[in-house]
């Protein structure tokens, strides 16, 4: 009896044989992708860390003290900047629904309509921000219009393969339900997929409204209006204490709006 | 009334869910399914409101074949035959009442459903089918504040305010304790009895089966192995049915003589 049992104490690993194999494998191939990479950026970087280090005081110097007085000409566009990526997520949290569900396995039974619906999204999201503004620019021109049409685009990508992945771990037994008690695929998705989304879509809205706050300045930069665009100018005339300022706003903007939107998540979870 | 003629499931996968079930329910019976998991007992109760899709056959409800229904027709159908589950299937963040009206989602335009436009009539049918199951104080309550059988008799409320003609029951007592099992079971009855609604319930507790049933219908492998009334079963039954002899786990216990 106490033979058999250490027998199988020493023949039962906790893995097969072939997972850890493979698994061995996998963690020397990763590794060598790392050290590969890490010499070869070594070889790019002209001097080194020492030369940084040496270079960081010159650029401090340069940025500083910012120029604060330019504070009020800021407030304007930094405004600006708020309203885009509010209206920009606004519209894709009302355009993410459809799509959301159209691209969740378990409700979208129907294959062809949910593959073409994935694929369009996965389409969507390798579409960088910086492209679809510097396309958005060129079709209407410098503004926030074309600012907010790619963070809208941008912002969707996003939003809908997250929610669509929130609605496939949803619990399918009240949707039974109510396709038992007759209600039609409306009233089924009302009633027992919206109050089970709820609290993550609101959640995720507010981190892609985080996302879009600091998209929306780096989108300025290539003319699509707010903050980014002064930051850009300024940057270019060489201007580097007011570009100071600029950067210290946006740095304390981003600090709010995070320390704000994670009080609301905190609040629905 | 309910007819199956020669009706037949075989699940994608290539399992034969119904083998050749010819059975005939009358209106008001309260009829019992027993049998072991797998034997068929959900496939038989899910292919009347269509939740399953049988292969072959005919299944005739008020004599309509039910199994060619499809959108409106198949709606319609489900507002008739009411369902309850073994996991209560309420939407837990949605309070006690919501889940109650969504009963009467078959019957109401999905505009007025979506902004909650419910009639008054059918706010007080829901609010007394929860004093029916004695459960009205729990109105506003979140559905997950509630107890497994407290859960179960919301649900027994939903199905009531949808005015079913039939109710099909699977496994409602599963994951209840005994007192509370037949406490279910009890309104069950008692619905049945009341409102003149056919009830058909699938059970793997042969004492409660034989305390709650008109007639038993047992069922092994997809097929229909026994039928017949309550009167006419005895212990030896269940081992036919079952295919082996009775155990202590195949009983509930703690009925109220």
């Amino acid at each position: 009896m106490t033979t058999k049992n250490t027998l199988a104490q020493k023949t039962m690993p906790l893995y097969p044989a072939k997972t850890k194999i493979q698994v061995t494998i996998i963690f020397f191939v990763v590794l060598g992708i790392y050290t590969y990479s890490m010499i070869k950026t070594q070889e790019d970087m002209v001097g080194g860390f020492g030369g940084a280090l040496g270079n960081m005081y010159t650029v401090i110097e340069k940025f500083f003290p910012p120029n604060f007085a330019i504070l009020p000409a800021i407030w304007d566009s930094m405004m600006q900047t708020i309203q885009m990526a509010i209206i920009a997520t606004t519209i894709a949290a009302i355009l993410t629904v459809p799509l959301a569900v159209l691209s969740a396995q378990n409700i979208t039974t129907f294959k062809p309509l949910y593959y073409l619906t994935r694929t369009l999204l996965n389409l969507l999201r390798t579409i960088p921000d910086l492209v679809l503004a510097v396309i958005f620019v060129g079709l209407f021109g410098i503004g926030v219009f074309p600012g907010i049409l790619a963070l809208t685009v941008f912002s969707l990508g996003i939003l809908a393969k997250l929610i669509s992945e929130t609605i496939e771990s949803v619990d399918m037994n009240p949707l039974e339900a109510m396709r038992a008690s007759g209600g039609n695929v409306f009233q089924v998705i009302w009633y027992s997929l919206v109050p089970q989304i709820a609290p993550q879509f609101t959640s995720l809205v507010l981190y892609v409204f985080e996302i879009n706050i600091r998209a929306s300045v780096v989108l300025g930069m290539v003319g699509a209006g707010g903050v980014g665009l002064i930051l850009n100018q300024q940057l270019k005339f060489y201007n580097y204490p007011n570009a100071m300022t600029v950067i210290i706003v946006i740095f304390a903007t981003v600090l709010i709006i995070e320390y704000v939107s994670n009080k609301l998540r905190e609040a629905l979870l | 009334m309910i007819e199956f003629k020669n009706v037949g499931l075989v699940y994608p996968n290539g399992t034969e869910g119904l083998k050749n079930i010819n059975v005939k329910i009358n209106d008001g019976e309260f009829v019992v399914i027993v049998g072991l998991s797998g034997a068929g007992k959900s496939t038989f109760i899910r292919s009347i409101n269509r939740l399953v899709t049988p292969t072959s056959g005919s299944l005739l409800v008020d004599n309509e074949d039910i199994l060619k229904f499809k959108g409106k027709n198949l709606r319609k159908l489900r507002t008739k035959v009411g369902m309850i589950f073994q996991n209560y299937n309420l939407v837990k963040r949605t309070n006690v009442f919501k889940n109650v009206l969504a009963g009467r989602l078959g019957h109401t335009g999905t505009l007025r459903s979506i902004f909650n436009l419910y009639s008054k009539e059918d706010k007080a049918l829901a609010y007394n089918n929860l004093n029916r199951v004695n459960i009205a104080e729990k109105l506003y309550n979140r559905a997950d504040e509630l107890s497994g059988g407290q859960q179960q008799r919301v649900s027994i409320a939903r199905v009531l305010t949808q005015k079913p003609k039939y109710i099909l029951a699977d496994e409602p007592v599963a994951s209840l304790d005994p007192p509370t099992s037949h406490q279910v079971m009890t309104y069950l009855k008692k619905i049945n009895k009341e409102d003149n609604i056919t009830t058909i319930v699938n059970l793997h507790f042969i004492d409660m089966a034989m305390e709650y049933a008109d007639r038993i219908i047992g069922m092994r492998a997809g097929e229909v192995v026994f039928d017949g009334p309550v009167s006419e079963v005895t212990e030896k039954t269940f081992e036919e049915i079952y295919g082996r002899s009775i155990r202590e786990d195949d009983l509930r216990g703690g009925a109220q003589e």
